[in-house]
């Protein structure tokens, strides 16, 4: 097989996280392992087409990265005789115990990297782009194409963040107790970011970011194996999967969105709602409290079970909004909350939970909120109130097919 | 994208020859690889041909014909779904597959839906609807 840019850019994407992960165990600097992980690529680059591609290409960069580290540990040793003891030590870190041994240890490394990647010191963006580079395997340029900004912007980006880390030396560790539910939370929360940038862009002509919904997807599924006894990394996953798995049906021919009440189920991807429904059964067996994104995928099951809008279990989304309500006070949560109990027990109900939030300030200027309401009332005969509401939501909207349709409920109602 | 890796039958596994224990734990291996890696998203293998059938449509008449079927290299023993970033990626992760003894897979390309465009027609579309209001209404 000929080593050709492609072939290499696969096993940079398939090899490069374990690689720096490792090396980072014994050089403590993401810059500098990340150094020493490109310095084997450029080697591989050297010797393969010669040589031949190894049988285990994983293994023989690993082989060269690691002695690359040796060589600088012992080059900045020779100028600094205070480190030849810390040296010492990274060195036999460094010697390679068995096969199965090394499996675990990359692991361990591999979990290591993604807290100190999503360490809450950075920012958000910051986060991000380091995730998608250090355990995504993406380049600096697709990252910059996905997020639609400059190469050079998440370039610096990523420099700084490893620079901030290396300042602050965060020790390369899996937080333990309090910390370990932060940190986790920090992790979770970059991956969902991930996922709704891709998610929130699947609309137009643009296709590269929809690609970011699978970069999140398989970071979980990723996180799901190396911590697989947390419930809220398969909560997560599930969640992904059970909203990715409607993604083609979200929008028309036009690119114009479609409700879930007029999506074609059809069209859901069954082979998502099979893995998610499954990350969501094993979130479920580890037990305890559902956390916010189990309980969020447990809603998206419910429509990912229901043959059809009518016929989903409404009274049970609306006690899942009730228990995630609880556990994530949120005006938006309990509109939808709102939503979902006027559809399991009746118009009167949701009208009344949705004027229980007409006081709520972030929902002040939300659409929703008056086409909710209009909706119920319409429902219950009361025309000439749901009118103005109608009218107020399309005001309110953004999007301009949302807004006419909104303008002519108004207008419908007001001839009932 | 996601690819369907299908793995061609063999003399051996159209015999309903199942691989050893040694053989188990390897495959087993590469499929948790694959999965921690979260590039798997479903995978099994298939009894020999002689346990399936085929049909055969033409015009209006379906002719049913039992297994096993003859061109063993023909038929498939097994698949996997797998989702990479390029093709080049899936055939890397593919190529770590513990197999021997002249066995081929294939990796061919799924559809997704932005591939169909205007494939679903208003009246494809139409019948779902009624087919839905029927589950509907029971």
């Amino acid at each position: 097989m000929t080593l050709d840019n492609e072939r290499l850019a696969a096993i940079w994407r398939i090899e490069s996280p374990k690689l720096v992960a490792t090396l980072m165990r014994s050089v403590r600097d993401l810059g500098v392992a990340e150094e020493l992980a490109q310095d084997a690529f450029v080697a591989a680059l050297a010797q393969w087409p010669d040589e031949g591609i190894p049988r285990n290409p994983g293994a023989w960069l690993m082989a060269v990265g690691k002695r690359r580290a040796l060589d600088r540990i012992r080059r900045d040793a020779a100028f600094d005789r205070k480190q030849q003891i810390v040296s010492a030590d990274v060195e036999s870190a460094l010697l390679d115990p068995g096969f199965d041994v090394v499996e675990r240890e990359i692991e361990d490394d591999l979990l290591r990297l993604v807290f100190t990647a999503c360490h809450p010191m950075l920012a958000q963006e910051a986060r991000v782009a380091l995730t998608l580079r250090l355990l995504g395997g993406l380049t600096t340029a697709e990252i910059a194409r996905a997020f639609l900004s400059s190469e050079s912007t998440v370039a610096q980006r990523i420099v700084r963040a490893k620079r901030t880390l290396a300042q602050a030396r965060v020790p390369f560790e899996v937080p333990v107790d309090r910390e370990r539910l932060e940190r986790l939370a920090s992790v979770l929360e970059v991956v969902y970011l991930i996922f709704n940038e891709g998610y929130a862009a699947t609309s137009g002509d643009d296709v590269l970011r929809p690609e970011l919904c699978n970069d999140a997807m398989r970071l979980g599924r990723v996180l799901a194996g190396l911590m697989p006894s947390e419930p809220e990394v398969h909560g997560l996953l599930a969640l992904m999967e059970l909203q990715a798995s409607r993604s083609s049906a979200r929008t028309d021919q036009r690119g114009a969105p479609v409700l879930l009440a007029d999506q074609d189920r059809v069209r859901w991807d069954g082979v998502l709602i099979a893995h998610g429904l499954k990350a969501l059964a094993q979130a479920e067996l580890l037990g305890g409290t559902a956390g916010p994104y189990t309980l969020q995928a447990e809603i998206a099951a419910c429509h990912a079970r229901a043959a059809t809008f009518a016929r989903t279990d409404w009274a049970r989304v609306a006690a899942l909004y009730d228990a995630l309500a609880e556990r994530m006070p949120s005006a938006v949560v309990r509109l939808n909350r709102a939503v979902a109990a006027g559809m399991a027990f009746g118009a009167e109900t949701g009208l009344r939970l949705s004027d229980e939030l007409s006081q709520e300030p972030v929902l002040r200027d939300y659409h929703l909120l008056p086409a909710v309401r209009a909706e119920f009332l319409e429902r219950l005969g009361r025309f000439s109130e749901a009118a103005p509401e109608f009218a107020r939501a399309a005001q309110l909207a953004g999007n301009q097919r949302e807004r006419t349709l909104l303008f002519e409920r108004a207008a419908r109602c007001r001839i009932s | 994208m996601r690819f369907m890796v299908i793995v061609k039958a063999t003399p051996e596994s159209e015999a309903g020859a199942l691989p050893d224990s040694e053989g188990f734990e390897q495959m087993g291996k590469f499929n948790e690889q694959l999965a921690k890696a979260g590039a798997m998203l479903a995978g099994d293998g298939l009894h020999p041909s002689s346990k399936g059938a085929r049909i055969k449509f033409e015009g209006d008449k379906r002719t049913v014909t039992d297994g096993p079927f003859a061109e063993t290299k023909e038929l498939v023993a097994g698949f996997w779904i797998i989702q990479a970033k390029s093709k080049q990626e899936a055939i890397e992760w593919m190529s770590r597959a513990p197999f021997g003894g002249g066995t081929e897979i294939e990796l061919r390309q799924i559809y997704e839906a932005e591939d169909f465009g205007d494939a679903v027609t208003p009246e494809i579309r139409e019948r779902e609807r009624r087919l839905r209001s029927q589950l509907d209404a029971r």
